[in-house]
């Protein structure tokens, strides 16, 4: 992705902090301070009071919500060095960035590198106000780590291509306005046959199920697609390219998936401050259980050489111009350390930690129940681990599979 | 890798052409078939004190580079690959507590020295097997330092040592006082019971109170470099190995069991070598020391303890003979685990100084 080079003018940062602080004073509701953005994540919901409307609506003017993306298409044209003000001077203020979702974080990349003149034009400024919900059409009943295998068709009528087939773990299918979809153009050549289509969620013969998951939630969906017509120009990229464009897409997702910084601030209490809560103290306020205290230490030392690895991948592929290989080392490290830390905050809790639902459990009790469930889909989605372990092998180690 | 400057880079790739030339494994074999308790050879470390090694911490006005900090462990991670034996690591630490804790007469005296190479020093803290500074009974009294230190690394080379009383930290030189008593270790090295009977001692009077902290932390970040090295030699000898062997008519790394093992252990690399230079950044910006050095000698202990256990396991029954140099990596890397604070010390060290 094309970014503003990282120059700035003597006291350049100073005038640019300047601006963002008065634009916060002018446009972030204060009632709004400190909480997450909810509405951007894939798991909705769709609600938007009028101060969340009022604030993603600024945001998205100034194109600040995808502050590195090009100015021409809707984004803030910012250099690297600014978009870190803009983080630190929103975090100073407890502002969040309420422009998200797959939209940003995955398909949004991804089009600015293989998309047509126009489909940028076309998709890139809803995504960056906010207006458009993206979901991803990859995984299927027979295509989940072998995601090459999927059988989706997209037949082509001429002017249009007629879809059918299922997709399924489509994330926020139900929340959607449009998908980014594999399907199979080509039944001859497993990966050359495969081409990346853009659908309208709300085009007759496209039928959403949500999935409920062992968490209770249902995240997840089942997507059908009968005899659904889709344009010729929502076609990315060429006939037969879509595994090419799929796989770097995965790429930006494994990054974010990954979670470093983002997740660091998500997680909020720190496991030994919880261990303080819920477990005793001894007299020098240290955790009382010292075997408890020994294992937290242990996960806090490698939580935080996950942190370091993840800024080193940053600057380092700042260097290399881009999202790389090492975004499968960053999925693999992040999301095992995250369920580990999930586990060991509901032993922590002991059975207080286990609460579903009703009575006798705090807020942050129950929704801790909740993501140490949703937590195990991690380490399967995005690729499983396993899928990580034989990239890592044979691209980056090369190991192959015949020599 | 971090991002390097260009002198970084230079010294870098410097580092590691001499080492893989002048310093491989076989220099080491050669060195432990002599036989001498000192361990090292003095030629070569005349090489890479002449290359400005020893003086890459210590000030431009007495006689060093001062490169910092990165550079120092850049250069010590080279030499672990190649297991180089030499005092560099003790001197280079014995000038940071000088550097830390000396009047301007001490610095004048001894940096200069100890950067051009002419002067050893190592660091005499620990009194038992496992690192514990909190217990340490060597006292001074009248100027005269008594006490007995356990397993200190490079002792027969050393000229100078920078000893731990209860009181501070002194400079005692060898001579009169100062008695050895080897303690020949698996890593076959050069360590030493030093036992102080009245020795003349001269302390380090400035660096405050966190001066034995300090020294220690510094001690950890740059252990933690050399096993950065050994680990990282350890996984690429593995792996070359895994490409070779054929066993069913197929080269081992081929299959996905190991495969995986090796994935696993790429993943975990990636982490000791991110701890272990956040160490050394923090050294250099002198912020969140204490923390940094924790978090990398912790790392460095579990990712080289895991790496050396799968590089014999992974090799089969050849990593078993002395034939193979895999086995020199396992030796010296529990030496190493259990000098400057053990895991379990290191995570006790997390906690306390996190407040829980």
């Amino acid at each position: 992705m094309a970014t503003q080079p990282d120059v700035t003018a003597p006291g350049a940062d100073d005038a640019f902090r300047e601006e963002v602080r008065q634009f916060l004073a002018e446009n972030f509701p204060p009632e709004l301070k400190g909480k997450g953005n909810a509405l951007a994540s894939v798991e909705g919901p769709t609600q938007e009071s009028d101060a969340q409307r009022k604030w993603r609506e600024a945001m998205g003017e100034r194109g600040w919500g995808t502050p590195t993306w090009p100015r021409e298409y809707g984004g803030g044209g910012l250099t690297r060095r600014q978009a870190r003000i803009l983080d630190e001077e929103m975090a100073r203020a407890g502002a969040y960035n309420p422009i998200g979702g797959m939209g940003v974080m995955m398909f949004g990349p991804t089009l600015l590198e293989y998309g047509s003149e126009a489909q940028k034009k076309e998709h890139i400024p809803p995504i960056c106000r906010g207006e458009i919900r993206w979901c991803q059409g990859y995984s299927e009943p027979n295509a989940g780590s072998d995601l090459a295998n999927l059988q989706t068709t997209a037949e082509d009528k001429g002017d249009h291509y007629l879809v059918n087939g299922q997709k399924t773990w489509t994330s926020g299918g139900q929340w959607a306005d449009k998908c980014f979809c594999l399907v199979r153009t080509d039944k001859s050549d497993k990966h050359r046959g495969i081409s990346f289509l853009l659908i309208d969620m709300d085009a007759p013969g496209v039928e959403v199920r949500p999935i409920q998951m062992i968490s209770g939630m249902s995240p997840f969906c089942e997507t059908f697609f009968t005899d659904v017509k889709v344009p010729k120009e929502n076609l990315v990229g060429e006939e037969g390219q879509g595994w090419t464009i799929g796989k770097r897409l995965l790429q930006h997702e494994r990054t974010n998936l990954s979670g470093g910084g983002s997740l660091a601030r998500m997680m909020g209490a720190s496991l030994s401050d919880l261990a303080k809560k819920y477990v005793e103290t001894d007299a020098d306020g240290a955790i009382a259980d010292k075997v408890l205290r020994d294992r937290i230490a242990d996960f806090e030392i490698r939580w935080n050489a996950f942190l370091l690895t993840a800024r080193r991948a940053a600057e380092e592929s700042k260097a290399a111009g881009g999202v790389s290989e090492i975004s499968s080392v960053l999925k693999k490290l992040g999301t095992k350390l995250g369920q580990e830390r999930a586990e060991l905050t509901i032993e922590i809790m002991g059975l207080q930690g286990l609460g579903w639902e009703g009575e006798g459990f705090s807020e942050a009790e129950l929704a801790g129940v909740r993501a140490w469930l949703f937590g195990k889909a991690t380490t399967i989605y995005g690729g499983s681990t396993e899928i990580q372990n034989n990239i890592i092998a044979k691209r980056v180690l090369g190991m192959l599979d015949h020599q | 890798m971090a991002v390097l400057n260009e002198e970084q880079e230079m010294l870098r790739d410097m580092a590691r052409e001499w080492a893989t030339n002048e310093s491989p494994v076989a220099a080491f074999r050669k060195i432990r078939a002599s036989g001498d308790p000192e361990a090292f050879d003095r030629d070569a470390y005349g090489a890479m004190a002449q290359m400005g090694w020893s003086g890459i911490i210590v000030p431009e006005e007495h006689g060093g580079s001062d490169f910092g900090w990165l550079s120092a462990g850049l250069v010590v991670e080279e030499l672990g690959k190649t297991l180089t034996a030499s005092p560099l690591i003790a001197t280079t630490l014995a000038a940071a507590a000088i550097v830390l804790g000396g009047s301007d007469e001490q610095k004048a005296k001894w940096l200069p020295r100890l950067a051009a190479g002419e002067t050893i020093g190592t660091l005499a803290i620990d009194e038992g097997p496992r690192h514990d500074p909190a217990k340490l009974s060597a006292s001074v009294a009248g100027g005269k330092l008594s006490g007995t230190k356990a397993f200190v690394h490079e002792a027969h080379g050393a000229d100078l040592f920078v000893v731990a009383a209860a009181d501070g930290l002194y400079l005692v030189e060898k001579g009169d006082g100062v008695s050895l008593a080897t303690r020949k270790l698996a890593d076959q090295r050069s360590h030493a019971e030093v036992t102080f009977d009245g020795a003349p001692a001269e302390k380090l009077e400035n660096g405050g109170d966190s001066l034995l902290g300090d020294v220690l932390d510094r001690a950890r970040i740059l252990t933690a470099c050399e096993m950065l090295g050994m680990a990282q030699a350890v996984f690429d000898m593995t792996l070359d190995y895994l490409k070779q062997r054929v066993q069913f008519n197929q080269v081992l790394a081929t299959f996905q069991a190991l495969q995986h093992r090796m994935a696993d252990l790429f993943g975990d690399l990636a982490m000791m070598r991110s701890a272990v230079e956040g160490g050394l950044q923090a050294l250099d910006s002198g912020f969140g020391v204490t923390r940094a050095a924790t978090i990398a000698k912790a790392e460095a202990n579990r990712v080289l303890h895991a790496m050396s256990r799968e590089g014999i396991q992974l090799h089969g029954g050849i990593g078993m003979t002395d034939e193979y140099d895999v086995g020199f990596y396992l030796k010296r890397a529990r030496v190493l685990e259990a000098s400057w604070g053990s895991t379990a010390y290191l995570r006790d060290r997390f906690a306390g100084t996190s407040g829980y």
